[in-house]
């Protein structure tokens, strides 16, 4: 099955259509499902694999583990749940899959506030720390459909661990159907040499409307979109530190602990520059539709061009 | 079925006994009680129940044991050992800088350990998947997942007991070393965890209950039951001694996680017939 993108979707929509082409394409691929599957898309999977398709109810610690004993039969297992429930299995992802290191790639879909209605509990805004901190993960947060159908592609190719990230709000398309997607590597959407904003997720079509903004007063901001959180594009951090000389990251999770605190964590040793974080601030979620948390907690392009400003205030 | 060793239950058993309590008090830490109640339970299992092949760790076709009450690595390490998938030698490094006798299970470390374990609750769900991904391939192996009495109280436990069920899955069998102590003390001052059986046969398993797990022939007779049961999952239930074995050790709640003193250790050694 191809995806064409529509030029606005969901990139959760992208988990059930990819995993059925890539078993057409010879990959044995095991899914398992805590009764999220209508709304991951994995039910799509069911629909043509049932029998490649384990549904096992409310239970993601069961998931979990169960995911981590199919992994040693030789499948490719995929994992997918709410973030926020992901989170309910931690212990099962770090002892029954991370310390093994098994082959089980969790898709994590309606990441970050942008939930919306459903409200905090419903909102997570540490999953990325938290696999983050799983040793072995590598943790991708793909900007739109083509994008994650590639990381899930990619994801599904490496042996290992994986998170993936998708959200439930509908997004922008950024790149064409068909895009490849590296690993480790940012992509580079916008050239700019006077500041560089790394964003991930939703945050990218907001950050490419922010540079647009600052283009307009004279600003020219690079902007990377760093998918890879890990492993996180070194490379591409410290061009863009020496290059622009200040970077504002901007993601849909607790600033403290996300993409902004990995990146400054690498800078401050290699390539120290002003900084900015455009995230959440240290709160939970609440109930409203997608955008109005979004503006809440000053996820948009205006957050990005008051953050971008305030740093250019402190660049050498 | 195959099996590939000349020990019978009993001289594995006492050897291993020897050898958990060695290993936990040369290590000076260690789980000697759970190891202790597990001893016969695990040498019927190796010697007269798993198709395994300590040559061959990786057959893809041996069954699997889960230990799901991963702190008792002495009696898995031990048996292990005597069953000939490492050098016996090497039960001496348990715990130490380096080894591959880590203090909780880590899947492949020694060949023969088919799953992490230590935080409890998640063997069975472990080895649902393998049995979930052994039906889809057409493989007839068993799965034998062994968990603690204290582990029920872990709620994965049950999520798991329940898609078994589910998926009236055969060629699973869960086994309880009902020992009646835990981490902190007897089980029965911890939480109401009877009836254990009940609980299971209402999940949906076929289940036997109150079998001695210290009387070899008993044990035999009750996990070729559930090695031939048919319809659905099997459950056994052993009455246990936790430090079975030692009378120090037996039926006391601080020899959990403790090792034993010199002076402990060689009464210890005496009363399993080694030298002290």
């Amino acid at each position: 099955m191809t995806m064409t993108a529509p030029a606005s979707a969901a990139t959760r929509e992208a988990l059930g259509p990819t995993l059925i082409r890539l078993v057409q394409e010879g990959m044995d691929i095991a899914v398992v499902d805590a009764d999220l599957g209508k709304s991951t898309t994995a039910q799509k999977f069911r629909a043509e694999y049932p029998e490649r398709f384990f549904e096992l109810g409310a239970a993601e610690q069961n998931m979990m583990s169960v995911a981590a004993g199919l992994s040693t039969m030789g499948f490719t297992v995929f994992a997918s749940t709410f973030a926020v429930f992901a989170e309910h299995a931690y212990d099962q992802l770090r002892m029954s899959i991370a310390q093994p290191n098994l082959n089980v790639k969790v898709v994590v879909s309606h990441g970050g506030v942008s939930v919306g209605e459903d409200g905090a509990s419903a909102q997570s805004v540490e999953d990325i720390a938290l696999f983050s901190s799983l040793v072995p993960f590598r943790v991708l947060v793909p900007a739109d459909l083509a994008e994650t159908v590639a990381c899930l592609e990619v994801a599904a190719r490496t042996p290992g661990p994986f998170m993936i990230r998708t959200g439930r709000s509908k997004v922008s398309a950024i790149y064409p159907d068909g895009s490849h997607f590296q690993l480790g590597k940012a992509s580079r959407l916008r050239e700019g040499s006077d500041v560089t904003i790394i964003a991930i997720g939703l945050m990218v079509e907001r950050a490419l409307a922010a540079a647009s903004t600052l283009a307009s007063e004279g600003i020219e901001a690079r902007v990377l979109n760093m998918a890879s959180v890990r492993p996180l594009d070194t490379a591409a951090l410290e061009a863009a530190a020496g290059e622009t000389g200040a970077i504002v990251v901007a993601e849909e999770h607790l600033t403290h602990s996300g993409l902004g605190a990995m990146c400054a964590q690498h800078l401050v040793m290699h390539r120290p520059v002003p900084m900015e974080f455009v995230g959440v601030q240290n709160r939970y979620g609440e109930s409203g539709t997608s955008n109005e948390l979004l503006e809440i907690m000053g996820l948009t392009p205006e957050g990005i061009v008051a953050a971008t400003k305030r740093v250019l205030t402190r660049k050498g | 079925m195959v099996t590939h060793t000349q020990l019978d239950p009993l001289t594995l058993s006492e050897r291993v006994r020897r050898h958990v309590v060695t290993m936990v008090y040369e290590a000076q830490s260690g789980h000697i009680g759970g190891s202790l109640s597990a001893t016969d339970i695990m040498s019927v299992l190796y010697t007269r129940i798993l198709r395994v092949d300590p040559q061959r760790p990786d057959w893809a076709d041996r069954d699997r044991f889960i230990l799901s009450k991963g702190h008792c690595t002495p009696v898995q390490y031990a048996t292990l050992a005597e069953m000939g998938y490492f050098p016996v030698e090497e039960l001496r490094t348990f715990r130490k800088k380096g080894t591959r006798l880590q203090g909780h299970s880590i899947l492949g470390k020694p060949p023969g350990v088919e799953n992490s374990a230590g935080a409890l609750g998640m063997g069975l769900s472990f080895g649902l998947g393998i049995a979930l991904g052994r039906d889809f391939r057409g493989q007839d192996f068993h799965v034998y997942v062994l968990m603690g009495d204290g582990e029920q109280n872990e709620g994965q436990v049950w999520e798991a007991a329940m898609a078994v069920a589910n998926y009236n899955l055969e060629r699973i069998v869960a086994i309880v070393d009902r020992n009646h102590i835990q981490n902190d003390d007897f089980t029965a001052n911890q939480m109401a965890i009877d009836p254990i059986d009940e609980k299971y046969r209402a999940f949906g398993w076929t289940v036997r209950s109150g079998i001695d797990g210290h009387n070899l022939k008993d044990v035999e007779e009750a996990l070729t039951w559930a090695r031939d049961h048919r319809g659905g999952p099997a459950c056994l239930v052993f009455e246990t001694v936790k430090g079975k074995g030692v009378s120090i050790f037996e039926n006391n709640p601080g020899f959990h996680g403790a090792a034993p003193n010199a002076e402990q250790y060689a009464q210890a050694m005496r009363e399993l017939g080694g030298e002290g």
